[in-house]
């Protein structure tokens, strides 16, 4: 591990209470950021991203137990006192959420929102937050930003509540943005303009981002770094392009291949996936990915595949029988 | 605006459709002056980006929704003049798959009997005829009837609950079916499925589909053609593979741009900054895609383009068609 990891995940784990059972959402995840890196987390709907990224943040519901230790910027978040996480989750560390009315608050204006955000943790006076607020709304790309800052959240489309909610995370030059699916709500055209947006703004503050979605196709060409979850495990990680040359896990090679491209030709079969994520509350002895996966054999089914090394430190995969050739991606 | 793309033997044939909507004294544009035509066992791919108008074309030729205006033919029937018994032996011919697989589904009612509501609608009366049928129709679509019937829908998974809603849009055995963003909501893993599914129930049906979806990959997986919509017009319609090979409008071509590709190496073209889609109540004179488009100029402005064909069977909505 270099010098300049920002963030470390240490067997983190997540248990939610839940009628049916104890929920083990986020099941022993190690992860790192490095400052200025972005790292894509990659997964279906409910194999535990957003509680994984509110286990960073330290904003998991209240009845969720949460175990291991975040290590952000030299301190463990786990056991920071409430009053200093308020203050770094609104300076150092930042997020985007999908519906971004999560983080606006709908009674205030625009302007409100920006400048309060100013005050409290740069401690800039009314007329420098005020120029400030019209500088980053500038440069997320809203139009006529002045006019903007007396306008309510419902009044802008939903691309431009996003942009909006990007600029309040931005406006204190945080060190790690978390962005949990920011553009799953939005167009396409829209999608793309946001993504670039987040790319831009990374590079040229050096900040770190990790970037969740459920799309290997957002992750692709704007990560350096690919965590693929499944049933709240991460089952590889790798450096994206070694992730996307030689996949070694059989879910993520599945995945990737189950999505329709561009030039697939007009009704050729689909290679899907069979059946269905397990259910989190009824734990699958071994690997979870075993009631699906077309190479399972007799181990699969009895033990756990750890993570382990690929031909790099870097390529890691929970799989006891791992592709060994370089996935034939069918381009 | 006519086209002459006319496949020779049209199941569907829209003429210069329009609806709109009120909306406190404001009339919202959501399909302006649509012709299109859909052979007997093609699928039709209709794209375009949120609010652009694919839903209400959908309703509309359904009859769900009045047009203001236009014509719905539907296997030489003009439905639109069409009322009462008439009106709804035809609509048995049609049906309906929606987004939202779950709310789609009476949640209070069981399976067996969701499924066979188009029956009881239809008068089919013999019970144990009914059911032979609703048993059929679930084993197509991949699920144990045995096991589903008695169940109710939030015992099911998005997955599933599309399967339902997919066997009950099949049990009275219809000519087309409008699919309506049908696996939008799904993940990736189970979209794959729903759409094989589909494809397969299409052969095995005889069936005709228009096929409404957002995601361009989608679409063309499934379509043989595909309709590219923008602010409730049409800009572009072609064969699938010659469409994404070669796309004449501009707007087709920004669409496929913004795709993200599963692939490294393909690393994104920065994204024009082309803006957001205007409002429908207040659409652009001329041409509505001239406010993001990077060829636009003030003919763009005057003149509403008409489709006109820029190569066999593709036809776009341009004035400065792309080469
Ligand atoms: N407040 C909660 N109480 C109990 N269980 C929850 C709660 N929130 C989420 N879960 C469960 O925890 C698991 C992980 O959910 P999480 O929201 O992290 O998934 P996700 O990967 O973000 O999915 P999505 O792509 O749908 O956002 C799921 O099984 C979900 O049903
Ligand atoms: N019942 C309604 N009353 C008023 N306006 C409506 C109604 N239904 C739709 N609209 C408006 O008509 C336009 C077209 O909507 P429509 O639902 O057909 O679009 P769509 O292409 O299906 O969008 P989406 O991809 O979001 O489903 C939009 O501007 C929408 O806000
Ligand atoms: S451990 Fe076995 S079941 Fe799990 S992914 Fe590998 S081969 Fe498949
Ligand atoms: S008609 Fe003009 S504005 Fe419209 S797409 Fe063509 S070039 Fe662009
Ligand atoms: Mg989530
Ligand atoms: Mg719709």
């Amino acid at each position: 591990m270099t010098g300049n990891v920002l963030l470390s995940v240490e067997d983190v784990v997540v248990d939610l209470p839940t009628p049916r059972g104890n929920l083990r959402a986020v099941d022993r995840v190690n992860l790192e950021v490095q400052a200025g890196q972005t790292l894509g987390v990659v997964g279906e709907s409910g194999c535990g991203k957003t509680m994984l990224s509110r286990a960073i943040l330290q904003l998991l519901p209240k009845k969720a137990k949460l175990g291991g230790r975040v290590m952000f910027d030299g301190q463990d978040l786990v056991s920071l006192d409430r009053e200093s996480l308020r203050k770094l989750r609104g300076r150092s560390l930042a997020v985007v959420f999908q519906d971004p009315m999560t983080s606006l608050n709908p009674v205030l204006t625009i302007g409100t929102q920006l400048i309060e955000t100013l005050q409290e943790h740069l401690e800039l006076d009314l007329a420098a937050a005020r120029k400030r607020s019209v500088e980053l709304l500038a440069a997320v790309g809203i139009p006529a930003p002045e006019q903007r800052l007396t306008q309510y959240p419902h009044q802008l489309s939903g691309g431009m509540r996003q942009r909006v909610a990007i600029a309040i995370a931005l406006s204190c030059e945080p060190k790690l943005l978390i962005a949990d699916e920011p553009t799953t709500a939005l167009d396409v055209t829209i999608q793309a303009q946001i993504l670039d947006l987040l790319a831009r703004e990374q590079q040229r503050r050096h900040m770190a981002m990790i970037l969740i979605t459920h799309d290997l196709g957002v992750v692709a060409g704007r990560t350096d770094e690919v965590a693929v979850m499944y049933a709240g495990r991460v089952v590889e990680r790798a450096p994206t392009p070694a992730l996307f040359k030689k996949m070694r896990m059989p879910y993520t090679e599945a995945l990737l291949a189950a999505i329709p491209k561009l030039d697939t030709a007009p009704h050729t079969v689909l290679p899907a996936i069979s059946g269905r994520p397990p259910d989190p509350t009824r734990p699958i002895k071994g690997c979870s990915f075993s009631p699906r996966c077309r190479y399972a054999v007799a181990r699969c089914h009895g033990e756990k595949p750890e993570l382990t090394e690929a031909e790099t430190p870097a390529h890691q995969y929970a799989c006891f029988h791992p592709i060994e050739t370089p996935a034939a991606v069918p381009a | 605006m006519m086209l002459q793309s006319s496949p020779s033997d049209p199941l569907l044939k829209v003429e210069n459709l329009v609806v709109e909507y009120v909306v406190g004294g404001k009339t919202v544009h959501a399909v302006s002056d649509v012709s299109l035509d859909i052979a007997r066992g093609e699928t039709l791919g209709l794209v375009g980006e949120s609010g652009c108008g694919k839903s209400t074309l959908g309703r509309a030729v359904l009859q769900l929704r009045q047009a203001q205006s236009g014509k719905v033919m539907f296997d030489g029937n003009e439905l639109t003049s069409m009322r009462g018994e008439a009106l709804r032996k035809m609509r048995q011919r049609v049906q309906l798959i929606f987004q939202d697989p779950i709310a789609s589904l009476n949640p209070r009612r069981r399976i067996g009997d969701i499924v066979a509501e188009p029956l009881v609608i239809a008068g089919v009366k013999d019970p144990e005829r009914r059911r032979k049928m609703v048993s059929d129709v679930l084993a197509a679509v991949g699920l144990d009837p045995a096991l589903v019937m008695g169940r109710l829908p939030h015992e099911f998974s998005g997955g599933q609950c599309q399967r339902i809603s997919i066997a009950r849009a099949l049990v009275l055995n219809p000519d087309f079916i409008i699919c309506d963003e049908p696996v939008s909501a799904l993940d990736v893993s189970i979209r794959a499925q729903i759409l094989n599914l589909l494809e397969e129930m299409k052969s095995r049906y005889g069936l005709t589909l228009l096929f409404i979806a957002h995601d361009l990959a989608v679409v063309k997986a499934v379509s043989d053609r595909v309709a590219v919509m923008y602010l409730g017009r049409i800009c572009e319609v072609g064969p699938s593979e010659q469409l994404f090979a070669k796309p004449a409008h501009p707007y087709t071509a920004l669409l496929i741009e913004a795709i993200p590709v599963p692939d490294p190496d393909m690393r994104p073209a920065e994204s024009v900054a082309v803006g957001e889609p205007p409002s429908p109540i207040a659409p652009p004179s001329g041409c509505r895609f001239r406010t993001r488009c990077p060829r636009a100029d003030a003919k763009c402005a005057a003149e509403v383009p008409e489709l006109r064909s820029v190569a066999a069977g593709q036809y776009a909505a341009c004035h400065y068609p792309l080469a």
